[in-house]
C-alpha cells in the first residue's frame, strides 16, 4: 500500500510532505534570524543543559507545582510570575527549593527560591525580565527528594535588554 | 542608598501564615545592555535576598539577571512567636541593604 511519488517534487508531494517542506524553510529563516539578532542567547539546548547542572540527574514529573504567568506581556521588562507547590510544609513534608528557568534570554537561570518549614506556603511572587516570547519552566524540589516541573509558553510584545541607552 | 519598602503585618495569631512583601530599588544591570559606544553596562545586580525571624532563615533566593529592576518578592512564613524579621539583600559589589520589620504575635 506503499505510496510511491517522488519526494523531491514539491507539486507532486502529498500534504504532509509539502507542510514538513515549508516547517523546514521556515524554520531556517527563524534560526538564521535569532543567530544573527541575537548571538548571546540561551537556547532550549542550554535550558536543559542548565536544568541537568542544577538539579542532576534525577527524574522531573509533572505535577504538583503551578507556574502562574500570563500568557501574552506587552512589557518584557517586567512581568509577573508567581509559583506555588501544593505541599503541606511540615517537617515530614516540605519544599526545599523552586528553580526557574528560561529559553531565550542570555542565560538560562531566572531565580532559585529556598522555603523550609517555617515558610508555612510554598509560595512566591516576583516579576521578571524576558528577552523573547519564549517558554519558561519551573522545578521543585521536595523534602524527599522528588523533582516536579511545570511549564508556560509567554508570548512577549516589547522585549527586555532592548531598550535605548540611558 | 537603597530605598526599601517592606510589607509585614504587626500582629498576627500563633501559627498564622502571613504573607511579606519587598521591593527595592535597585538598577539590576544585567551586564548586557550597550551604553552609547556599544560596550555593555558592568553587570550589578541584587543577587541574594534572605529573611530571617528572630535569627532563624526563613526564606531565602537567589537572584539572576532575569529578574526585573527594583526587584519585588512576595513570599509567606509561620507567625511564632513575636519578635523581628529581618530581610537582607545582597548586591554585586557585596554591598547589603537590611530593613527590619517588627511583628506581635499573640
Amino acid at each position: 500500500m506503499e505510496r510511491t511519488r517522488p519526494k523531491t517534487h514539491l507539486l507532486r508531494a502529498t500534504r504532509r510532505e509539502f507542510l514538513r517542506a515549508v516547517g523546514r524553510v521556515a524554520g531556517g529563516i527563524g534560526l538564521i534570524s535569532v543567530v544573527t539578532v541575537r548571538p548571546t542567547s540561551a537556547t532550549p539546548d542550554t535550558m536543559n543543559k542548565a536544568i541537568r547542572g542544577v538539579i542532576g540527574e534525577a527524574p522531573v514529573r509533572t505535577g504538583k507545582i503551578t507556574l502562574d504567568v500570563p500568557a501574552l506581556v506587552e512589557n518584557g521588562n517586567a512581568i509577573p510570575l508567581s509559583v506555588s507547590v501544593d505541599s503541606p510544609m511540615t517537617e515530614a513534608a516540605y519544599v526545599r527549593r523552586v528553580h526557574v528557568f528560561n529559553e531565550k534570554n542570555p542565560q538560562p537561570y531566572v531565580a532559585t527560591f529556598h522555603f523550609s518549614p517555617r515558610s508555612g506556603r510554598a509560595k512566591v511572587s516576583t516579576r521578571i525580565r524576558l528577552a523573547d516570547s519564549q517558554k519558561l519552566v519551573a522545578i521543585a524540589e521536595l523534602s524527599d527528594g522528588s523533582f516536579w516541573s511545570d511549564s508556560v509558553d509567554v508570548v512577549v510584545t516589547l522585549a527586555a535588554c532592548l531598550e535605548e541607552p540611558r | 542608598m537603597a530605598r526599601a519598602l517592606v510589607n509585614v503585618p504587626t500582629r498576627a495569631k500563633r501559627g498564622q501564615v502571613i504573607e511579606i512583601k519587598a521591593l527595592i530599588s535597585h538598577p539590576m544591570e544585567t551586564g548586557y545592555r550597550p551604553d552609547i559606544n556599544g560596550k555593555p553596562y558592568p553587570r550589578d545586580i541584587i543577587n541574594k535576598f534572605i529573611c530571617t525571624y528572630n535569627s532563624t532563615e526563613v526564606f531565602r533566593a537567589d537572584l539572576h539577571p532575569a529578574i526585573s529592576a527594583n526587584p519585588f518578592l512576595s513570599f509567606f512564613t509561620v507567625a511564632t512567636e513575636s519578635g523581628t524579621l529581618t530581610l537582607t539583600w545582597t548586591d554585586d559589589g557585596g554591598q547589603l541593604y537590611v530593613e527590619k520589620a517588627n511583628i506581635i504575635v499573640e
